[in-house]
């Protein structure tokens, strides 16, 4: 495996809730011979049997920015452990970050959208969520974290599969479904796995995502219509002359009450970009705080290149991908996945972006 | 007449600096480099990274902090000294401080070593994001969230708590000692005036600040991470409150990344993302270039003693000491 081709450092995240396996997963990282060498940062050392100087503790600290907002959280420890990281560049091809079992994962991933100096020197290259497959129902009805870190991931281990009988397992594998249709599913014992099934996924996974068939989606989720942005238009860097003596916002309104993970698909022909980029920052202000992720390719009018978009709540990032090839059908589509999202003005809004 | 000596060392220059007449350069691979009378020394300092350097109040040796734990000091010879070790702990925050005290932070954990090796606790409750030492007194900033604690290192008098919503990170005195600064990551400084609290924000920068350096007699202080070195004027009653900054080396497409002020002179050293360097006076912004681009950014940058020669290091290796005086 090599670094991406713009030199920039791929991250793997790992998600899970405590015992799911997350640690197996990242002793075998370190143990097997890929030829790749990994900087992991766990939360701490605990059984990580592998003595390597690239292994950090890192305590997780949030940082919200001072506008109070919950999509401009992010993991100072991160910033900081990448930013040394990069002194030793040279000695390491890859990062994995272990994240704690009960963390939102939306912190982590926005982090490598949000800081400058990371986004200089690191992407984004995969959540992994490890699922304990015998407890993860219980997980998924008592918590919002548990949810979450499936409706971001971008592939999940179902693990301990050998606990579990086929009807069990089917029943999990539906529910994960119904969350987030788009990661890909694995079925593990003892989080054994090709590792390359985990690690430097990226573009794969997303043209994965977005050549789906949608199919698990209900009807009326169909067919929606909807952009990204490239305007890194982070709220974080407008506001900074006010003085702010009110950033204690309730953060958690999210998970107030039980509104199930939803996602949606939708396609769509040329866009206009103007129209499209106006309409998507302006959507991102306002379902932000219910979009967990957000995954597209657009097809500008006049483009050749592909348009890729990512997005985490109300945080928007887009750049060129390649060149579409000549048997491609120039189509747009994006997936957005969340709770209580308004599909019906997604789908409105996004088709009024044909060009 | 100036000249250029360049080095090239392959790895991120993390701190250079003169220990006495002697180049040093610390770096990212855990080595560092001593240039005495034209000789080359390299000194394994750090198994692992180097990821802190400073030099000593004295001028004659090197602290650094690394991921191997140590707190460790090289100087120009003589063995390296083991000052302090955290185990599996990255130091990757060092400060030093009067009558040889040392300062040293890893994630939540801070403290100070003082020279008869006794050790002071000053660990905070989240991540510790920077240390400084006050001109006067045995005196300690911990930057962490939520603001500033100034801890007396030798008594038990109460902590000062300097407050201010979000993440602090670089922490500095004025060199008269009446105002205490910050660096935050929504792009800005914050700054208490120690007198009454009075708080200050210092905004508009384009990127984070990671360079900040007094100029001569404390009058001003200048800053990275904007397209030009912004200097905030700290002389006056009201510091820089009201006050326009003063915008040196201006560039339309490139940002400061280190700011280093002449000992004596109002003229600041700019280092650039491109790896330019250049010298700017204050009075006339009159501008002397004194290195071209290189392939990376400029990672540190400082002047000697008296001002005739200037070290600089890039965060891909490239490096060098530039004579002024021929």
């Amino acid at each position: 495996m090599t670094t991406a081709n713009d030199g920039k450092i791929p991250v793997t995240v790992l998600t899970g809730y405590l015992g799911a396996g997350k640690t197996t997963l990242l002793n075998r990282i370190l143990s097997e011979n890929h030829g790749t060498r990994y900087a992991v940062i766990v939360n701490e050392f605990g059984e990580i049997g592998i003595d390597n100087d690239l292994l950090v503790e890192s305590d997780e600290e949030i940082f919200e920015m001072n506008n109070g907002c919950i999509c401009c959280t992010v993991r100072g420890d991160l910033i900081r452990t990448v930013e040394n990281l990069m002194k030793r560049k040279g000695s390491f091809d890859a990062i994995v970050v272990e994240t704690t079992g009960v963390a939102d994962p939306a912190p982590v991933a926005q982090t490598f959208f949000m800081d400058d100096d990371v986004r200089d020197k690191a992407k984004l290259d995969a959540v992994v969520a490890v699922v304990d497959c015998r407890h993860v129902l219980q997980r998924l009805a008592d918590t919002a974290e548990a949810e979450d870190q499936i409706a971001f991931a971008d592939v999940v281990l179902l693990n301990k599969t050998d606990l579990v009988t086929a009807a069990e397992l089917a029943a999990v594998e539906a529910r994960i479904q119904s969350i987030n249709p788009y990661a890909r599913l694995h079925r593990t014992e003892r989080c054994s796995i090709a590792l390359d099934a985990v690690l430097n996924r990226g573009a794969f996974d997303l043209d994965r995502v977005l050549s789906l068939d949608p199919h698990f989606l209900e009807p009326a989720e169909h067919a929606h219509e909807c952009g990204p942005d490239c305007d890194h238009d982070h709220g974080h860097d407008h506001d900074h002359g006010h003085h702010h003596h009110d950033h204690d916002h309730d953060h958690d309104h999210a998970h107030d009450a039980p509104h199930a993970v939803k996602s949606v698909s939708i396609t769509a022909g040329e866009l206009d970009p103007q129209v499209f980029f106006q309409w998507i920052g302006n959507v991102s202000q306002v379902q932000g705080p219910n979009i967990l992720r957000l995954k597209g390719i657009m097809a500008f009018r006049d483009d050749p290149q592909r348009y890729v978009v990512q997005g985490v709540h109300m945080i928007l990032e887009g750049d060129h991908q390649r060149d579409w090839k000549a048997d491609e059908a120039r189509e747009s589509r994006l997936v957005v996945i969340g709770r209580d999202l308004d599909f019906a003005a997604l789908e409105t809004g996004f088709k009024a972006c044909e060009a | 007449m100036l000249t250029l000596a360049p080095y090239e060392f392959g790895g991120f220059v993390v701190a250079a600096g003169f220990l006495g007449q002697t180049p040093a350069f610390a770096l990212g691979d855990g080595t560092v480099r001593l240039f005495p009378d034209g000789a080359e020394r390299s000194v394994e300092v750090h198994q692992g990274g180097l990821l802190a350097a400073c030099r000593s109040q004295d001028g004659a040796a090197l602290i650094t902090g690394g991921d191997d734990g140590l707190v460790r000091r090289t100087a120009t010879d003589g063995p390296v000294e083991t000052l302090a070790e955290l185990p599996r702990k990255w130091i990757d925050i060092v400060a030093a401080g009067p009558q040889g005290a040392v300062g040293f932070a890893s994630g939540r954990n801070a403290h100070v070593r003082l020279s008869s090796g006794e050790l002071r606790d000053f660990s905070a409750a989240r991540a510790v994001g920077g240390l400084a030492f006050a001109p006067k007194g045995l005196r300690l900033a911990v930057a962490r969230y939520d603001g500033v604690t100034l801890h007396w290192v030798n008594t038990q008098a109460p902590a000062q708590e300097l407050a201010w919503k979000g993440a602090h990170a670089r922490v500095l005195f004025s060199p008269d000692g009446k105002y205490v600064v910050t660096t935050m990551p929504e792009n800005a400084l914050h700054g208490w005036r120690l007198s009454d609290g009075q708080d200050m924000r210092m905004t508009g920068y384009p990127g984070k600040v990671k360079s900040v350096d007094w100029s001569a007699r404390g009058r001003y202080l200048a800053t990275s991470g904007a397209n030009a070195a912004i200097l905030w004027p700290f002389f006056g009653k009201t510091g820089p409150m009201g006050q326009q900054p003063l915008q040196l080396g201006t560039r339309s497409d490139q940002l400061v990344t280190q700011v280093a002020c002449h000992p004596s002179e109002e003229v600041i050293a700019i280092g650039y993302q491109d790896g330019m360097v250049l010298a700017v006076r204050f009075a006339d912004q009159q501008e002397v270039l004194l290195r071209r681009p290189g392939r990376s950014g400029i990672s540190t940058l400082a002047w000697d003693s008296v001002g005739a020669r200037l070290v600089f290091g890039t965060e891909e290796g490239e490096a060098g000491l530039i004579s002024l005086n021929g």
